[in-house]
């Protein structure tokens, strides 16, 4: 006879659900954010030993305290979502398109370049539809580049994305010193300050309606475009499995250069919106690594356009809470980064109890 | 035999499995494993063999009942218990590291005192002494046939000291002539009072090997009798739950004519390796043209060159003949796959691999059906209309078994999701039907309905090209049968009038003996 040793049962048992209902999935998303801001509430006070409620209050001054800072929450998570909504195709198609940084850049450029050269030849409708088209095609060129290399060379595009944002950066530092005004300030200044030539002008009497309108719109078009378009159709199966795609007849090249078009043009379209709808100057920093952030946004939001309005809201209302308890309390900037880790920690945790449950030792495995 | 009175080897009581809360894969079974005895575990695709077994191996771990090994109730909660308790499981998919040597594999991860290769490979000599095993312990890997690394896998757990074996589905992956083999080896090892279980779907393999046959169905355990009880038909009538006929009605090809020529198509695969070799051969409509081979012999290459989806080297080509007053004979070497589409060749394409090329996984019914369609109408949006119908009637004609046409295909089991793809491919009223391992993981009977839905493709004047791994199946339903070997064509017999032993032989033709296959 053997001896037998019995092993260990293991205590706890990750279990795939199949299937939740929606406000369950809800549910969890919420009681997620709430233990978020218990968590964040307890390291508030064993840090600064500040009171918790008083710091959420700064937060939600610091997003919605005024009128203004209203709106510029508004037009920061307008700008957020428009390269959200730019990255959505391409990461439909599983192309990791970490470049929108660089795209949205080189469509900054552009409108900056056209704004001062010819801030004073045409009317401001006409310059507006100049510089939104010049910054689409840059953008949609920008992005066919890491495609095309893709498609035809299988070039890696995680790496070629990356890359074009220092190229994208070095060619807008050239810009600067080119344009730099007042001479010696190393920055481009307000263009056009006294004619407002190629600014957004103000939509029902608000500065920034403008580019609300315009980002909704393609938020809009971009849901109609993935979900019932033929070409959204290819997008998707490309995305899952390019075998299938080859098998189907679609053209897998022709697929990944078009999308990645589609994806640059927007994102260079945002790089138009942020300059002329917004700071009406460029630098390095108009991007403001909001081309990174957008991937969270894509992410978070599963491609779908309008969760993605309510994620941008979120991740700009903490960035904005964030600065505003940094001022008003004296913290260190990273205290308030912490806060922020610390949701976003909990909101894509939720994630795996949408998908997954525990079930203990010695538990049956019903959990209906 | 001489341990009738010692308690079984292995005892599973009331042992039930969920995925999820709708899946029961097994659902209270009991079953007993003795010593000195080969039991076959039966059971139609999803009727949870596997899990079973993989409950015994430590893979899984039970949500109910208990697990007696001679007697004694004792917890399996990981490969390492399994191994404790002298259970060896010899997966489908083998676990090997391919640049390492026979006896470097059957070590790893093992935790003895000192490291000598010499006194390993004698052990391996030994054994395979004992067994009738034939294998050179200093050969890597990679240099090994199919069979040669099944014989290593079956040694690594020997070497451990096993003797309680588990073999899924083994005789898959082999010729007739290596099953003789195996089954010899395990006639030796049951002589040696091992326990052994293997899990086949072949019923005359079951009638040949085993002294015991255990039936599930649907995750619940029906029965066992001894193998010398019973008959193939008995067999099948416990694991379907009702009598099944298993005969093919084989009508004569009804003036076939020529459909597809294809002369000297050479292929090579993306890493430069010589996949197909001068191929040369004609499929006629009305006529089920079956492919027969071991794995890997160029079948999928040669279904891909024709769809298109394969580079071919110069001097080959596919004519098609199109039927009378249809299209005219078209030349398909050179043109994609929306080419071929395009000059009005209607070519219906089942390929090994549903989920990574015949079908999108993340999508649903009706998308998949959309595949096919989506390029129909004009204007920008695709017409989901029409493949959601046609989603609807191929759910209701094949019994395919899913919440909702919209659920992810990839969710379904494999033999569902075989049904979506070949319902797709069938509602094309194509004119060339190719099918690679049309039936691998369906249940016997869907396996006949499509046995059936071919049969009367062919009688629809369609070309049918067949490729199987059964060759019982292969010798019932096709007309003729062309054989490759190493991407060679090693002959083209007569479906009527060939033998299983004529087409095995042919398998192995141009193989040199243990070389990679």
């Amino acid at each position: 006879m053997k001896e037998h040793k019995s092993g260990h049962e293991p205590l706890l048992r990750i279990v795939k659900r199949d299937g939740i209902s929606r406000g369950k999935a809800y549910a969890i998303r919420i009681a997620a954010v709430l233990i978020s801001l218990l968590v964040s509430g307890i390291f508030i006070f064993a840090v600064t030993k500040l009171n918790p409620a008083a710091v959420y209050q700064a937060m939600f001054d610091g997003a919605f305290g005024t009128k203004r800072r209203v709106w510029v929450t508004i037009r920061d998570t307008m700008m957020l979502l428009c390269i959200a909504v730019g990255l959505a195709p391409a990461f439909k198609m599983r192309f990791w398109n970490i470049g929108a940084e660089g795209q949205v850049l080189i469509g900054g450029i552009l409108t900056a370049g056209i704004m001062r050269a010819m801030g004073n030849t045409m009317s401001t409708p006409l310059l507006l539809i100049v510089m939104a088209c010049a910054s689409l095609i840059c953008g949609a060129v920008w992005g066919m580049i890491p495609g095309a290399f893709k498609a035809i060379w299988n070039t890696n595009e995680t790496l070629f994305t990356l890359m074009m944002n220092y190229v994208a950066i070095q060619l807008t530092s050239y810009c600067v010193a080119l344009w730099e005004n007042p001479f010696g300030s190393n920055t481009v200044g307000v263009i056009n300050q006294k004619t407002q030539a190629g600014w957004f002008p103000a939509l029902f009497g608000q500065t920034y309606g403008l580019n609300v309108l315009l980002v909704l719109l393609l938020a809009v078009g971009m849901y109609v475009y993935l979900k019932y378009s033929k070409q959204g159709f290819e997008i998707a199966v490309v995305g899952d499995s390019e075998n299938t795609a080859r098998y189907a007849g679609i053209s897998v090249k022709w697929v990944t250069i078009r999308t990645m078009a589609i994806s640059g043009a927007i994102c260079g379209f945002a790089g138009f919106i942020a300059v002329a709808g917004a700071s009406h100057t460029i630098s390095t920093s108009t991007a403001g690594g909001r081309g990174f952030t957008a991937i969270i946004v894509a992410w978070l939001a599963q491609f779908n356009t309008f969760v993605m309005i309510l994620i941008s809201l979120l991740l700009v209302f903490l960035q904005k809470g964030a600065i505003q308890i940094a001022s008003q309390f004296n913290l260190n900037d990273y205290a308030s980064d912490v806060i922020t880790g610390i949701i976003l920690f909990f909101i894509l945790g939720s994630e795996f109890f949408i998908n997954y449950r525990l079930v203990g030792h010695g538990k049956e495995g019903e959990g209906k | 035999m001489i341990h009738m009175n010692a308690p079984p080897a292995v005892e599973l009581r009331h042992i039930t499995k969920r995925f999820g809360s709708k899946v029961v894969a097994n659902d209270h079974v009991d079953l007993e494993i003795r010593r000195g005895e080969i039991l076959s575990l039966l059971g139609e695709n999803g009727s949870g063999k596997t899990t079973l077994m993989n409950m015994l191996a430590g893979i899984y771990f039970p949500d109910e009942g208990e697990i007696l090994i001679d007697g004694e109730p004792v917890t399996i909660a990981s490969p390492a218990d399994a191994f404790s308790f002298g259970i060896g499981m010899i997966h489908q998919h083998f676990k090997l590291v391919d640049v390492f040597t026979a006896a470097e594999n059957v070590t790893l991860g093992m935790h003895e005192e000192g490291y000598d290769l010499k006194a390993v490979a004698a052990r391996i000599r030994e054994i395979c002494d004992k067994y009738g095993f034939v294998i050179d312990p200093q050969k890597k890997v990679y240099d090994m046939s199919v069979s040669e690394k099944q014989t290593v896998e079956i040694i690594k757990v020997l070497y451990r000291g096993a003797d309680i074996l588990i073999l899924d589905e083994p005789t898959a992956v082999l010729t007739p002539q290596e099953t003789d083999r195996l089954f010899s080896v395990m006639r030796n090892m049951k002589a040696d009072n091992k326990a052994m279980i293997i899990i086949t779907h072949k019923l005359h393999e079951v009638m040949d090997v085993s002294d015991r046959v255990a039936v599930l169905r649907k995750g619940k355990y029906i029965g066992d009798v001894r193998t010398k009880d019973t008959n193939p038909q008995k067999l099948t009538d416990m694991m379907v739950g009702h009598a099944v006929t298993l005969n093919i009605d084989r009508p004569l090809p009804v003036d076939p004519t020529p459909r597809l020529e294809v002369k000297n198509l050479t292929v090579f695969d993306a890493l430069g390796v010589k996949r197909l070799d001068n191929v040369s051969f004609t499929a006629n409509g009305g006529e089920i043209l079956g492919i027969a081979g071991i794995a890997g012999s160029g079948q999928k290459e040669l279904l891909e060159a024709i769809a298109g989806l394969q580079p071919i080297q110069p001097g080959a080509s596919i004519v098609f003949h199109g039927l009378k007053g249809d299209v005219a004979s078209e030349e398909l070497v050179g043109k994609t796959p929306l080419q071929i589409k395009r000059a009005g060749v209607h070519l219906a394409f089942v390929p090994e691999d549903r989920l990574g090329m015949g079908l999108v996984g993340s999508m649903g019914m009706t998308d998949n059906m959309l595949l096919r369609s989506y390029r129909s109408g004009r204007g920008f949006f695709a017409d989901r209309k029409t493949p959601k119908k046609l989603a609807e009637e191929v759910k209701e004609k094949l019994e395919v078994v899913t919440p909702s046409i919209t659920f992810p295909v990839r969710r379904l089991s494999g033999g569902n999701v075989q049904k979506v793809l070949v319902g797709r491919e069938i509602a094309q009223n194509p004119s060339v039907l190719m099918t690679a391992y049309a039936v691998r993981g369906l249940d016997i009977n869907t396996s006949y309905t499509i046995y059936n839905l071919l049969t009367e493709q062919k009688q629809k004047n369609v070309a049918v090209i067949y490729v199987g791994e059964d060759l019982d199946v292969l010798l019932e339903l096709c007309d003729r049968i062309l054989v490759l070997c190493g991407g060679q064509v090693s002959g083209i017999v007569d479906g009527r009038t060939t033998t299983k032993e004529e087409v095995g032989i042919l398998m192995t033709r141009f193989r040199k003996e243990g070389a990679a296959v």
